[in-house]
């Protein structure tokens, strides 16, 4: 044991003296650290932006066969047939619209969700908030902005009118509800029908149970109404559903960009530790003769990988966090045709999923060389 | 010649396994390489595929909203416009809502005039334009979906019912078109616009967005500025740009996702080189003592920087090609495998050769600075240090 302490101390005192490719191994680790944190907290910073603000006793409603909100619709009577179900306790039924608006950061025009709501709307969105200015009024062509939209798309200041089309559009406040809601435009429904020629239609209803244990009650007496097709689905399914396909996307990128940068970082750490172990295979060969165990030769040359690649784990996951935590975009999402503006989450699992792996790095790139120094001919090795 | 090639071989087969570390994190940068091109080009595929002479109309407030019918031939009558086109979002899917593809109404039998690259066999074309409810698929989509030529195939929509209330359509595959070789735009099907006009309920001789073709391609932004101006002021007002920049704004949406992507693999890519150029550089400068030797016995500051270079030349460019070649080979894996999703997902020609630039900047790059030093190696300092 005390062999082992020593050997291993001995060891770690030279890595000084191979600075250089010590450093190439670190910066290795480290990059590949920093890659996969940062795709993944992409992923999951989408995700949790879809996720949040909504609530287990929300329910959507759309029309069957419909992909997103962009698409569905209900004529007039449908949508009151919906809203009027005994099973809620609020509803809302909503226009769902695109607006271009130019982006910050480019200048090219963006698809920017505009949605016209019921008078429910605020209250079935428990995280929703005025942060600046008012509400809308019902009837009069007032929008407010949500507070992740107001920073990505030019124009969307307090007390701005916004042109669309011949319509022009005075916005009266900006608002926070958390979820994808925070990138839309919130307008009066029936102010919205009018603007858009939309009759007396609807694209989708927002509803809170009465109970949440009667999903299937309300669900069921929708989908066996004749004059119904609608398809119901709790909030958070749907929107996880909605963020599937772009989340699945990074994820997949991620993963196996980090796959083949790892094998790349893990051909680094063995030319690293293979020429550190060459360069002191006299030494080496040396404490054998004098009686050192091929054990402790394996643990210190171990221990020395292992060092180098979790010091490049840290660092890594610390840039990752420091550059790209709460750093915030917007992207089209892939389903609903419409810009989701969210940040990236650099969460402690992803940066301890990032040590494992440069660890996991160090402990293959050691172990090969470790044991060949330790099998090393002792003879050989002295003569070197 | 042949004898300083021998002395590259071997020095490079003395440390075989270090060599082989060395090439293999190269081939895996250039792995990387590939697919960050790929990839990059599939955000960019339609700017590719855009014909210069080719303006698309949208409704100014978003092409989601439609625009009247009676647009079409109000363009048509502007100076400069060879024809005009008119396409409409169906939301057409088969089987699978979650695989939506392009599947547009248009005026079939003017095709030909807004997209000459289509290629059509004559005698398919006769019969897609005698059958109301005929079919134009790409090659692409026909394979995927495996359609044959007279298959008739229940389509559905996201947004319109057809004449029978329900969300489905029939349709005769009557023609396969094949575009300009790339997936993208062979992943498309058209049909007849009057079939999808009389049928749905709603939005009754109103279009999706007008693709015209005009005459010069340098009046490009002339022509749609005149676009704009006719409908200036008119409830339904438009916007006009190049088809190209029409694409370049779609990819721009995806904005800093794509943009992120890339930048995430260049960083890959340069930390990969590092890595290895560090090894390859090293591997010289442990040999400092065997190039003295070799001046010593008369070879010239020239041949041994020559030599320097091309072993570090051979390991980045055998390992770059390598790794360009399977690197394609994923992406042409991958393209099959996401073609719904991804079209465009290939390796240009353009990044087959950055790649091999970049391959020979690696291989000079990593050699310079150890020739260098090994061409200024005065041999009594070399053979001391030993």
């Amino acid at each position: 044991m005390q062999q082992i302490l020593a050997i291993t101390w001995q060891n770690l005192k030279s890595i000084p003296a191979r600075a250089g490719t010590s450093l190439v191994a670190v910066v290795g680790v480290a990059g590949v650290v920093v890659v996969l944190v940062a795709v993944l907290s992409m992923a999951r910073g989408f995700e949790a932006t879809m996720a949040s603000g909504t609530s287990a006793d929300n329910v959507v409603v759309l029309r069957s066969g419909s992909s997103s909100e962009l698409d569905s619709g209900f004529s007039g009577d449908q949508s009151r047939l919906i809203t009027q179900s005994p099973y809620l306790d609020l509803a809302s039924a909503e226009v769902y619209v695109i607006v271009d608006l130019p982006k910050l950061s480019t200048g090219t025009d963006a698809n920017v969700p505009m949605r016209g709501v019921g008078a429910d709307a605020s209250e079935i969105r428990t995280q929703f908030r005025i942060i600046e200015g008012r509400m809308f009024e019902p009837g009069r062509r007032e929008i407010i902005a949500g507070a992740g939209a107001t920073g990505q798309f030019a124009g969307l200041q307090l007390g701005h009118t916004l042109q669309f089309g011949t319509e022009q559009w005075e916005l009266v406040g900006i608002f926070e509800s958390g979820g994808a809601a925070d990138s839309e435009l919130w307008a009066d429904a029936s102010v919205l029908q009018g603007a858009y020629r939309r009759g007396n239609s609807h694209s989708v209803i927002y509803a809170r149970l009465g109970n949440i244990d009667d999903f299937q009650a309300f669900s069921d007496e929708l989908t066996t109404n004749p004059q119904l097709s609608v398809r119901v689905e709790r909030e958070s399914d749907y929107f996880a559903e909605q963020s599937k396909a772009l989340t699945t996307f990074i994820s997949v990128v991620g993963y196996g960009i980090a796959v083949l940068m790892a094998l790349g970082a893990l051909f680094g750490a063995l030319n690293t530790m293979y020429t550190a172990v060459s360069e002191r295979a006299r030494e080496i060969a040396t404490l054998r003769a004098i009686g050192f165990q091929p054990l402790a030769i394996v643990v210190s040359v171990m221990t020395e990988a292992m060092l180098l690649a979790s010091t490049g784990g840290v660092i890594g996951a610390g840039l990752a966090w420091l550059l790209f935590n709460g750093f915030t975009v917007s992207t089209l999402s892939f389903t609903s045709f419409t810009q989701v503006v969210f940040a990236f989450v650099v969460t402690p699992d992803l940066m301890l999923q990032g040590i494992v792996i440069a660890m996991l790095i160090g402990l293959i790139g050691g172990l090969a060389p470790a044991l060949r120094a330790a099998r090393a001919p002792m003879v050989a090795g002295l003569r070197a | 010649m042949s004898g300083m090639l021998r002395l590259v071989a071997s020095n490079l087969g003395r440390k075989k396994l270090r060599t082989s570390f060395t090439l293999a994190s190269v081939i895996i940068a250039f792995i990387l390489f590939a697919l960050l091109g790929g990839l990059s080009r599939a955000f960019t595929v339609g700017v590719e595929l855009a014909g210069a002479d080719r303006l698309v109309t949208t409704n100014k407030v978003s092409f989601i909203q439609p625009m009247p019918y009676s647009y079409l031939g109000r363009v048509q009558a502007l100076d400069g416009v060879r024809a005009v086109g008119h396409y409409t979002w169906f939301g057409g899917y088969f089987q699978d809502p979650k695989r939506q593809f392009a599947l547009f109404p248009t005026a079939l039998e003017s095709i030909g005039d807004i997209y000459p690259e289509y290629q059509i066999p004559p005698e398919q074309y006769q019969s897609l334009l005698n059958n109301r409810t005929g079919l134009l698929v790409g090659k692409a989509l026909a394979e995927l979906y495996g359609w044959q030529l007279g298959d008739r195939v229940p389509l559905l929509s996201t947004i319109y019912p057809s004449a029978d209330g329900s969300y489905g359509w029939a349709f005769d595959i009557e023609a396969i078109f094949t575009g300009t070789g790339t997936e993208a735009d062979e992943l498309q099907a058209f049909m007849h616009y009057d079939y999808f006009n009389e049928s749905r309920p709603f939005g009754r001789d109103t279009i999706g967005w007008l693709v015209t073709r005009i005459a010069d391609p340098d009046q490009a932004e002339s022509i749609a500025a005149a676009i704009d101006v006719r409908f200036a002021n008119s409830p339904t007002e438009t916007k006009t740009s190049t088809e190209a920049g029409f694409a370049a704004g779609f990819a721009a949406q995806f904005g800093n996702i794509g943009l992120i992507v890339q930048l995430v693999l260049a960083c890959v890519f340069f930390t990969l080189l590092l890595i290895s150029g560090n090894t390859m550089a090293q591997a010289v400068r442990e040999r400092t003592g065997e190039l003295a030797v070799l001046k010593t016995i008369g070879f010239s500051n020239a041949r041994v920087i020559g030599m320097v270079l091309s072993e570090s030349l051979l390991v980045a460019i055998i390992g770059g090609v390598t790794g360009l070649l399977l690197g394609s080979l994923f992406v042409q894996g991958a393209a099959t495998a996401m073609a719904q999703f991804f079209p465009g997902l290939a390796m240009s020609a353009g990044t087959l050769g950055w790649g091999i630039v970049f391959a020979v900047l690696l291989g000079l790059v990593t050699g310079a600075w150890p020739a260098w030093r090994a061409g200024r190696l005065t041999v009594v300092d070399a053979l001391r240090r030993t």
